[in-house]
């Protein structure tokens, strides 16, 4: 079995993202960007099904423009063995990446697709939800343990109420969460190797799929802020502050 | 043009609606035009009654039968999928699974969704936190049908009660697929405490706790004296002190109670994306420099060790 593991370039969790001096979009210049950490976590799931002999090949895909590539090239060095990017300058939404993972399913025909839930940039959290529509999958979202069986996989996935397990015919779609597992780290050497490794370019047109942005984005601004606090001396101070001063107790 | 709005309900654990209904209420205001209620579950009885008492409403839909009682995203795509072209606007709260099922739909019917919307600008108009909710951007979404989950912190609850019931049009169950079942359902028992989501009190650990014994022997009787709930970190939960679901924050629950006390909590942008609407904000932490003081209200430097027997014990009297 092939597994497909969709990653996307964003900008490292550790940087607080601010809106460019011109209020045009987000500022990204000289800004650390790294692969997006829910991803990450898809490509441990997807080299670890590997390595227990339940999965054949682990390819990786971005789209997007030329950065994405570096992406791929980690991907490559924590243990992808192919590399995929779909080639587009274009500001490419959920929906049209969902589209055009949908075209690169079509071509490879991979057993499972593992995602991320969410791109910690835009925080839409559809991707892998929307492929699994248009592939007529089954789908398992925020995954914290995959078991691969025969013709099928349990996941158990987190919800608002604790967890649920769900048993899916494969082929499938999963978005992986947090505590799914701990990705490991690059090594040296592998990062080496991973700089010589071929990236296959695919593009939108020859996967016939169309990826204008159908929302547009009119602002982006910062969000109101907290006015500042106060730092209390001790517990008798703080309670009668929250008594008197903000009547919450 | 007159919208139509469909607004879908969800239903707790014990089958009454949940009253995240009513900040949908608020939100679809807003959109002007006529709102129905879709309400869905495995056996929805008492929650279609409580639907057709709802303040503005057109009428309800009731979508009852075994294949949903499980929240399967592809049976609730098949339930909601016949109607979903009625409507110009279809919102559900940004839950696991309003999250779950609601962009299945959107690509189905071929169109662009908007995530987790914290206002409204316009009928086609949204504000949505990005990057961790450091941003917010203003969204156009020009499709005929209009597909959003809502942040419903953002919208104060639609208080009051429509003048007689509203009527019920039951939808016919979908026929269950095979393509996914669900096989075993672990809940976490929330013992007697309220929950994350509607908590006027939340009580919050991080990794400061250093354990799980710690983080329930120092939180669970403050959390008592305040009938709060227990909400924590990624790290405290990870390091297996509290149960993932109530990890607040950016990939976790978004709470905005009226007392957010977060204590051996950093306050990384990803831990404050889930509370930093709460009303007040209180902080207990060792390092005064924290970044958690920047967004409380009230910030207390000390040892939680000390403070929070301290402040319980003061709490008691
Ligand atoms: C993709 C992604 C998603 C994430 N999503 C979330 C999310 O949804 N929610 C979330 O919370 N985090 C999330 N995180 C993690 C986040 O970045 C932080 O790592 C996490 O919030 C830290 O948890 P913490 O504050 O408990 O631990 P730490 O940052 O380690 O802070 C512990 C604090 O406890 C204090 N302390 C220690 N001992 C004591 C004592 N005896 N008395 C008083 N104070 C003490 C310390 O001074 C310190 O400030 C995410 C990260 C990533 C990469
Ligand atoms: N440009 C992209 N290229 C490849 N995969 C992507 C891209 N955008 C999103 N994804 C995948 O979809 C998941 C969810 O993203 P989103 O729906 O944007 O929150 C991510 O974690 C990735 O696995």
């Amino acid at each position: 079995m092939k597994i497909l593991v969709p990653v996307k370039r964003v900008l490292d969790y550790n940087i607080k993202a601010r809106v460019k001096a011109d209020g045009s979009g987000v500022e990204l210049a000289g800004l650390k960007m790294s692969l997006n950490p829910f991803d990450e976590i898809a490509l441990e799931a997807a080299i670890r099904l590997k390595e227990a002999g339940q999965a054949t090949e682990v390819a990786a895909l971005s789209c997007g423009d030329a950065m994405v590539q570096e992406g791929l090239r980690t991907a490559l060095a924590l243990g992808a063995d192919r590399a995929l990017w779909v080639s587009s300058t274009e500001e490419l939404q959920p929906l049209s990446v969902a589209k055009l993972l949908h075209a690169v399913v079509l071509r490879e025909i991979p057993g499972l697709v593992i995602c991320g839930k969410q791109a910690i940039d835009d925080d839409a959290n559809q991707t892998g939800q929307m492929l699994a529509a248009l592939l007529n999958w089954g789908q398992a979202t925020n995954a914290a343990e995959i078991q691969v069986g025969e013709g099928r996989v349990d996941v158990v996935r987190e919800t608002d109420g604790g967890t649920e397990t769900l048993r899916l015919i494969l082929p499938a779609v999963i978005t992986t969460d947090l505590r799914l597992n701990e990705p490991r780290y690059a090594t040296l050497p592998n990062i080496m190797k991973a700089r010589k490794k071929p990236i296959e370019i695919l593009t939108p047109e020859e996967l016939g799929v169309m990826v204008e942005p159908r929302l547009k984005t009119l602002r982006v601004q910062e969000p109101p802020q907290r006015p500042a606090g106060v730092k209390v001396d001790s517990v008798a101070t703080l309670l009668a502050r929250l008594k008197n001063e903000a009547k919450v107790i | 043009m007159e919208n139509r709005i469909l607004l879908v309900a969800e239903l707790g654990p014990d089958g009454h609606l949940k009253s995240s209904i009513r900040s949908l209420l608020t939100a679809a205001k807003s959109l002007k035009g006529d709102i129905d209620v879709l309400v869905w579950g495995g056996d929805t009885t008492s929650a279609v009654v409580e639907a057709q008492h709802l303040p503005g409403i057109r009428q309800v839909l009731n979508g009852s039968g075994p294949a949903l009682a499980d929240g399967l995203a592809e049976m609730l795509c098949a339930l909601v999928r016949p109607l979903a072209r009625q409507y110009t606007h279809i919102l559900t709260a940004a839950t696991a699974i309003g999250k779950n099922w609601m962009p299945r739909l959107a690509a189905l019917e071929d169109v662009a969704m908007v995530s987790d919307i914290v206002g409204v600008e316009s009928p086609d108009t949204f504000i949505r936190p990005i990057y961790a909710g450091s941003i917010w951007a203003t969204v156009c979404c020009p499709e005929l049908l209009k597909l959003m989950t809502v942040r419903t912190t953002a919208f104060p609850g639609l208080e009051g009660e429509g003048m007689d019931p509203v009527t019920v049009e039951n939808l016919p169950c979908p026929a269950a697929l095979l393509q996914s079942t669900r096989i075993a359902v672990h809940a976490h028992a929330q013992e007697g405490r309220p929950s994350l989501e509607n908590a006027r009190v939340v009580v919050s650990g991080g990794r400061g706790l250093g354990s799980a014994q710690h983080y329930e022997a120092l939180l669970g009787p403050l959390a008592d004296e305040l009938n709060a709930a227990l909400g924590a970190s990624r790290a405290a939960v990870d390091l297996g002190y509290a149960s993932n679901d109530v990890q607040v924050g950016q990939t976790g629950k978004v709470v905005a109670p009226d007392l957010y006390i977060a204590i051996g909590i950093s306050g990384a942008i990803q831990h404050l994306a889930g509370m930093q609407t709460s009303r007040v904000i209180v902080a207990i932490n060792k390092d005064p420099d924290a970044p958690i003081f920047a967004v409380a209200d009230y910030g207390l430097v000390g040892d939680l060790n000390i403070l929070v027997p301290e402040l319980t014990a003061a709490l008691r009297k």
